[in-house]
């Protein structure tokens, strides 16, 4: 087991609800030069899809160095659990100016359109994907777009590329060696590069080996986080880093009714995470099981904290 | 074209999305672009001279895929007609 800190229960929920967590500056400079040295002299390996992290790149090289950097171990543990398969990477690289003119052109590319990676997916659990900044993002680099709270969005790849604007959108302007972790089915794409310098990112996927259940640190978990409280006539605030807060976050975009339906579905991924079908957060699922036995069977039964 | 995505499927919810392509070349539009939307709501693109011509269908839920979310629900396609120089 790594021995930096693992996730908390609260930011794996806050990686639930929004689909990403973010780590800036995260990776040291020399990691960060080092890459950029390999890439500019063509030496980041190609990789055979299924290949366990721990044998994908050459020992020293950059990303064998980010992957086995303490913080960021004990991220993917967390998320996927120790020496997952890497599916693929691919180095992303967005023309600056500079290299633009080099290719004989002088127009900035068109952003990419929104798209989710690979194909649908209606798996339970998720693959981890780590976009890697190895140099600072400014904004008009152009960096990579995203949309909070997309991922559990089951669509059929760049079958979304009709929008092109969404309300909460994001666009990673970062320090240099900041690691974004997304859900695998994250809405993004790659944003216009107008700035004169070029913006590499790279992005890799991995595929968990184990039941992806309770794999960050637990210990912040309490009975108190099972139980229900007031709903919609709720006269008290609720306490910093409430759980069910952190599941139930709303987004600008979601549709007056999709929003309870995101929540359904993130609470269902949670249990999964858990290992416990008794969690409910603000009562979302129990309403929806009511008939089933599921509220007798959960105030009788016990659980593991 | 504008098209806009609405909160709901009465022409005067609120904006969550939008697009926008302009057929008379005078402008180039793309994913990203913009941090605002163009109207609050539909009937807002309307009183702006934009022609409604369509408007997603309301649909039964698949069996078995109710709680099931996709793409965006509520779409709304306006035209509006330019003069450009022969």
């Amino acid at each position: 087991m790594n021995a930096a800190r693992r996730l908390s229960t609260r930011e794996v929920a806050r990686f639930v609800a929004r689909g990403f967590l973010e780590f800036p500056a995260l990776t040291p400079s020399d990691v960060n030069e080092q890459y950029l040295e390999e890439m500019g002299r063509g030496a980041i390996p190609e990789v055979a899809a299924g290949t366990p992290l721990s044998l994908a790149y050459p020992e020293g090289s950059a990303l064998a160095r980010l992957y086995s950097h303490p913080e960021v171990a004990a991220i993917i543990e967390s998320l996927v659990g120790a020496d997952p398969f890497v599916d693929h990477h691919f180095v992303h690289l967005t023309l600056g100016e500079a290299q633009r003119t080099g290719f004989g052109f002088t127009d900035p590319l068109p952003s990419q359109h929104w798209h989710q990676d690979s194909t649908i997916d209606t798996r339970q659990g998720f693959d981890l994907q780590i976009m890697w900044y190895p140099h600072e993002v400014v904004l008009d680099m152009g960096g990579t777009r995203f949309l909070p709270g997309s991922h559990l969005r089951i669509v059929s790849e760049a079958a979304i590329g009709r929008y092109q604007n969404i309300k909460g959108q994001r666009h990673v302007v970062c320090p240099a060696g900041t690691m974004l972790v997304l859900h695998h089915g994250m809405w993004h794409g790659g944003g216009s590069n107008v700035g004169p310098s070029m913006r590499h990112m790279v992005k890799i996927r991995l595929n968990a080996r184990v039941p992806q259940v309770r794999l960050w640190d637990d210990s912040d978990l309490t009975d108190k986080d099972f139980e229900q409280q007031p709903i919609f006539w709720a006269l008290q605030p609720r306490a910093d880093n409430d759980l069910h807060s952190i599941l139930c976050e709303n987004q600008p975009w979601y549709e007056a009714d999709t929003h309870r339906l995101e929540f359904v579905n993130r609470i269902r991924l949670f249990r999964y995470l858990l290992g416990d079908d008794s969690f409910d957060a603000d009562y979302w699922c129990s309403r929806l099981e009511f008939g089933a036995g599921r509220r007798n069977e959960a105030a009788s039964g016990t659980r593991e904290l | 074209m504008l098209v806009l995505w609405l909160a709901d499927s009465n022409l005067d919810a609120p904006t969550v999305a939008w697009s926008r392509w302009d057929g008379t070349g005078e402008r180039r539009t793309m994913a990203g672009d913009e941090t605002e939307p163009p109207y609050p709501d539909g009937l807002a693109a309307l009183r702006d001279g934009w022609r409604l011509f369509q408007a997603s269908s309301l649909l039964p839920h698949y069996p078995g895929t109710e709680t099931q979310t996709s793409y965006l629900k509520y779409e709304f396609w306006f035209e509006q007609l330019s003069e450009v120089p022969a």
